[in-house]
């Protein structure tokens, strides 16, 4: 699985999920701040990633997450 | 036997997304062929509702706010649904909440604000809502509730919210009790953990998940659609005189000891 192929799936996600346009999924771009997602938002997309790419995000883990970026290299360095 | 419920008008109050038990029992609910009324908290939740119910056969669902913490929001919307539709046959409550920092660690850390707002959005609502529900089941009605083990018996982390599923249970009966002389039946499920929106909020909720299919006697996990079908028994005559009850959609889990 490629970063390329981590990233667009994520976007997929992201967009689906968060009813943005995909343009503004950007790697940088930060949930709470660019990304308009509130809470709930956030837990919705750590249960769809869980589904998607099939890995348990902890707790601790999805409250380190911020960005868009931030998913893609948890994905990377948890895939299995 | 296929059961129907054809004719029958039922409200779903709760369902957040597609992983909510209220979607499950929506979607029961559909396929038996009844009509949905959805009520959901706050503006935040109508789209993924109405979303959601597009994808359902039936093609006319009706949709309301209903914050169930507020009285007159409770009156204005059960105003509303007698209007529009008249006769209510059963209604699912599946509400809950609790202030996630208190579903972990140690009970006694609660605090009087965190246990009177798990005990008032978890607990009282059910209460609250059938004083306005009662008066559209005019021609008899059946009211499902969520509950958990957790309000029976210590599960870790679940902490004040089972404490609000005790007095939810203890609601079942004396509403079951207050009702039964206008034939409306009033039953809680007990359904194991299920990878939900609120599940997702208990501390080490995917560890809870693990000990269920490792140790409940039919080893599986429950989903959705297995609460879905134990409602529309719920709903139907076939439970008609079941009242007051609780029934373990848990895969045999609530049985085992040691």
């Amino acid at each position: 699985m490629a970063a390329e192929d981590v990233l667009t799936r994520v976007k997929k996600i992201v967009v689906d999920r968060l009813g943005v346009d995909e343009a503004d999924v950007k790697t940088e771009a930060s949930f709470k701040e660019d990304l308009d997602a509130d809470s709930l938002d956030i837990v919705e997309l750590v249960m769809e990633l869980e589904d998607e790419f099939n890995l348990e995000i902890s707790d601790e883990d999805a409250e380190k997450i911020q960005t868009v970026g931030d998913v893609v290299s948890y994905i990377e360095n948890h895939k299995s | 036997m296929e059961l129907t419920l054809k004719g029958r008008t039922y409200v779903v109050m709760g369902v957040a997304n597609k992983r909510s038990i209220a979607w499950g029992i929506a979607q029961a609910l559909d396929r038996a062929g009844a009509r949905l009324i959805f009520t959901y908290n706050n503006e935040r939740f109508r789209e993924p509702v109405e979303k959601l119910a597009a994808t359902l056969d039936g093609k006319d669902s009706l949709f309301y706010p209903c914050d169930v913490t507020i009285d007159e929001e409770i009156q204005a919307t059960f105003a509303k649904i007698k209007e529009d539709v008249g006769v209510i046959h059963g209604l699912a409550h599946c509400i809950a909440f609790a202030k996630k920092e208190e579903l972990d660690g140690d009970y006694m850390n609660t605090t009087r604000d965190g246990f009177l707002l798990a005990q008032n959005v978890s607990a009282y609502s059910l209460t609250a809502v059938l004083k306005e529900a009662k008066g559209l089941m005019t021609e008899g009605g059946s009211v499902v509730t969520m509950t958990y083990l957790g309000g029976e018996r210590v599960v870790r982390n679940y902490n004040v919210m089972g404490v609000a599923k005790a007095s939810l249970d203890a609601s079942v009966k004396y509403l079951a009790n207050d009702l039964g002389k206008d034939n409306i039946r009033v039953n809680g499920i007990s359904a194991g953990p299920i990878r939900t929106l609120s599940a997702k909020g208990i501390s080490d909720f995917n560890g809870v998940l693990k000990v269920i299919e490792e140790k409940a006697p039919l080893r599986r996990s429950i989903s959705p659609e297995d609460v879905g079908n134990t409602a529309l028994f719920l709903f139907s005559d076939l439970s008609k005189n079941i009242t007051g009850e609780t029934l373990h959609v848990d895969a045999g889990f609530n049985i085992i000891s040691i």
